[in-house]
């Protein structure tokens, strides 16, 4: 990437773009491309973590709940008290507050990165595993019983603001954050950290803090991602933010190789069309995820679509 | 203070089921290093096959319900050692997260296959021991309380027999103490391997049935929760310890039964993250842990 400001630049106009075409586009398509967005999102941002900084977590969808509640909370509490009614207001306005309360639901999920990742970071992987699990748990438990986010019953008559515009937006700038973050001289630390911990801190660098940012960072795009998530699917209530959520993501990052941006994204776009397909056999999805997740690790541990690296050890 | 007291049997009643799986937990963490995701779903297997094995035998006996008891553990002790066999061997000396993936593949493969075979409807146990309950003191104690004690104690005993006096036991410590030196000095480290999954696992099928005795609505994905909380009580007395693993299923049991019963109630199964995120904070190796330092 020579210019990767310029492509983050052209990624944007591109979903304006598709944006001007959308209503040409079978509204069908449009609904399972936005659905492939969120799942990218979801999937690049958990790569940042679970691959190239190579700890593992599996809370990815309590971010993404953190995002989707407190955004919505906005577009439906906030917003209405600073601005009066949206519905009326023009489409920049909406935009406007849109973006605001996408960025409120990832500052927020960040939040939450942080203050599960400052205690956890400095342990290893199977017990981060475990606790971002946990804390994934937590947050739903806490969401449930919360009245005024709507209990287990969640939250209704989100506004309709997403669109493929800003699916596609987000893609773009998470693509490109993600892939510019690691590139950087900064960056590097990240892989650093993923070959060998004890080597980086010899070296000087801080993992922990590594892992914290990495952290941050990938719940900010998770919340960015349940954001457009709520405001694309209007109702989003604790259950669906649940383990079996954070494991798919975690699916997308395994079957793409963990590390590998492209793998990754190719993942997300299949395993989102996949079930789309597959209708019939809806009830055999977490079989098949299972299988293989299990295959997978015993045959090809770095990944389908990724030719395999040789010398370096994972 | 009655209501204390019965509080705390109930919390005690349930702290030796976490015990039991936790105790699975920290045996498979001693030798292989890695969390077995899928101990939460033998747990699960083990109170379906006393939902079965409870149908053959005549209901609400001693020797009946001892006798299913025994034919969970057996077939879930050989289903982890199939387990181990297929899916863990090929990853030995692979990367950590490789296998805690493959763990959690396992995991999901029991729960989803489970609830295709067995549909996800909640199912009831049939009373497998002699029911009743009985004043003592001020606290009412029910006989599934003391079947739930009493085997739970009985099988911890039998375990620190087992690993302190037999000569398999001592192969396990040797392999959790150091797996190379072990295989120097002529133990076949498969084997130990082997039949520490088959007796983990054994457990947590113990652990299902008693848990399934006090709260006899069974289903496919009820190991998920008690997996958790026993994990977290492995960790709370020090992963890879064994007596730790009792004493923090126990606090555990106790701690989330006095919630349970408080204002707080609708948290209970948030507390015992909180205490895993407390332990990990104030004390990462766990109660009875010792601190190790990470050499190069």
């Amino acid at each position: 990437m020579r210019h990767p400001l310029l492509l983050l630049l052209a990624a944007l106009g591109a979903s304006g773009l598709v944006a001007l075409a959308a209503p040409l586009l079978n509204p069908y398509y449009l609904d399972v491309l936005i659905g492939v967005g969120i799942n990218v999102i979801l999937a690049v941002s958990l790569n940042l973590v679970n691959g190239y900084t190579g700890q593992f977590s599996l809370g990815h969808a309590g971010f993404m709940a953190v995002g989707a509640y407190l955004s919505a909370a906005v577009s439906l509490f906030l917003a209405p008290a600073l601005f009066g009614d949206l519905a009326e207001a023009g489409g920049l306005v909406q935009g406007t507050a849109f973006l605001f309360a996408l960025l409120v639901g990832g500052g927020a999920a960040a939040g939450a990165g942080l203050l599960v990742g400052v205690p956890s970071l400095r342990l290893r992987g199977d017990y981060l595993a475990l606790v971002t699990l946990g804390f994934g748990e937590i947050i739903r438990v806490i969401l449930q019983n919360v009245e005024v986010l709507g209990g287990a019953l969640g939250l209704n008559a989100i506004p309709a603001y997403t669109n493929i515009f800003w699916v596609l937006a987000s893609v773009a700038v998470t693509v490109y954050t993600v892939l510019a973050l690691v590139h950087s001289t900064y960056g590097r630390g990240f892989l650093a950290v993923h070959d060998d911990e004890i080597a980086a801190a010899a070296v000087g660098l801080n993992p922990t803090r590594y892992k914290v940012v990495a952290f941050a960072v990938g719940a900010f795009f998770a919340g960015i991602a349940g954001g457009l998530y709520g405001h694309f699917k209007l109702t989003i209530t604790p259950t669906g933010f649940d383990f079996t959520r954070s494991i798919e993501v975690v699916v997308m990052v395994i079957l793409g190789g963990m590390g590998h941006t492209a793998g990754v994204i190719g993942a997300a776009v299949l395993l989102t069309l996949l079930p789309e397909v597959l209708r019939p056999i809806a009830e055999y999805r977490m079989i098949l995820y299972a299988l293989l997740l299990i295959l997978l690790m015993i045959l090809r541990p770095e990944g389908l679509l990724v030719r395999p690296r040789r010398g370096g050890t994972a | 203070m009655s209501e204390f007291l019965q509080q705390l049997l109930n919390g005690i009643s349930l702290g030796a089921i976490y015990a039991l799986i936790a105790l699975g937990y920290t045996m498979v963490y001693g030798v292989l290093r890695f969390i077995n995701f899928a101990h939460a779903d033998l747990f699960m297997v083990g109170a379906f096959l006393g939902y079965f094995g409870g149908r053959l035998v005549p209901a609400g006996t001693l020797l009946g319900g001892l006798g299913v008891l025994a034919m969970a553990m057996a077939g879930c002790a050989v289903l982890g050692m199939v387990i181990e066999r297929l899916a863990y061997r090929p990853l030995r000396g692979a990367p950590t997260l490789n296998v805690l993936i493959t763990a959690i593949g396992v995991s999901l493969l029991i729960e989803y296959s489970g609830q295709l075979m067995l549909g996800a409807a909640p199912r009831t146990l049939p009373d497998l021991f002699p029911v009743g309950r009985f004043n003592l003191g001020p606290v009412v104690v029910s006989t599934n309380q003391l079947v739930v004690i009493g085997v739970a104690v009985l099988l911890m005993i039998g375990l620190e027999l087992i690993v302190h006096r037999t000569r398999i036991g001592t192969a396990m410590r040797a392999v959790a103490l150091n797996p190379r030196a072990a295989q120097l000095v002529g133990i076949n480290n498969d084997v130990v391997i082997s039949f520490t999954f088959g007796l983990g696992s054994a457990l947590a099928g113990a652990g299902g049935i008693l848990y399934a005795l006090n709260y006899p609505s069974i289903d496919p994905l009820m190991g998920v929760m008690p997996g958790l909380k026993a994990f977290v009580a492995a960790v709370l007395g020090g992963i890879g310890n064994i007596p730790g693993a009792a004493l923090g299923g126990l606090l555990i049991g106790v701690v989330e039964t006095y919630v349970g019963g408080s204002a707080w109630s609708t948290y209970k199964d948030a507390i015992a993250f909180a205490v895993l995120i407390l332990v990990l904070l104030l004390r990462p190796a766990g109660l009875l842990g010792r601190v190790t330092v990470e050499k190069v």
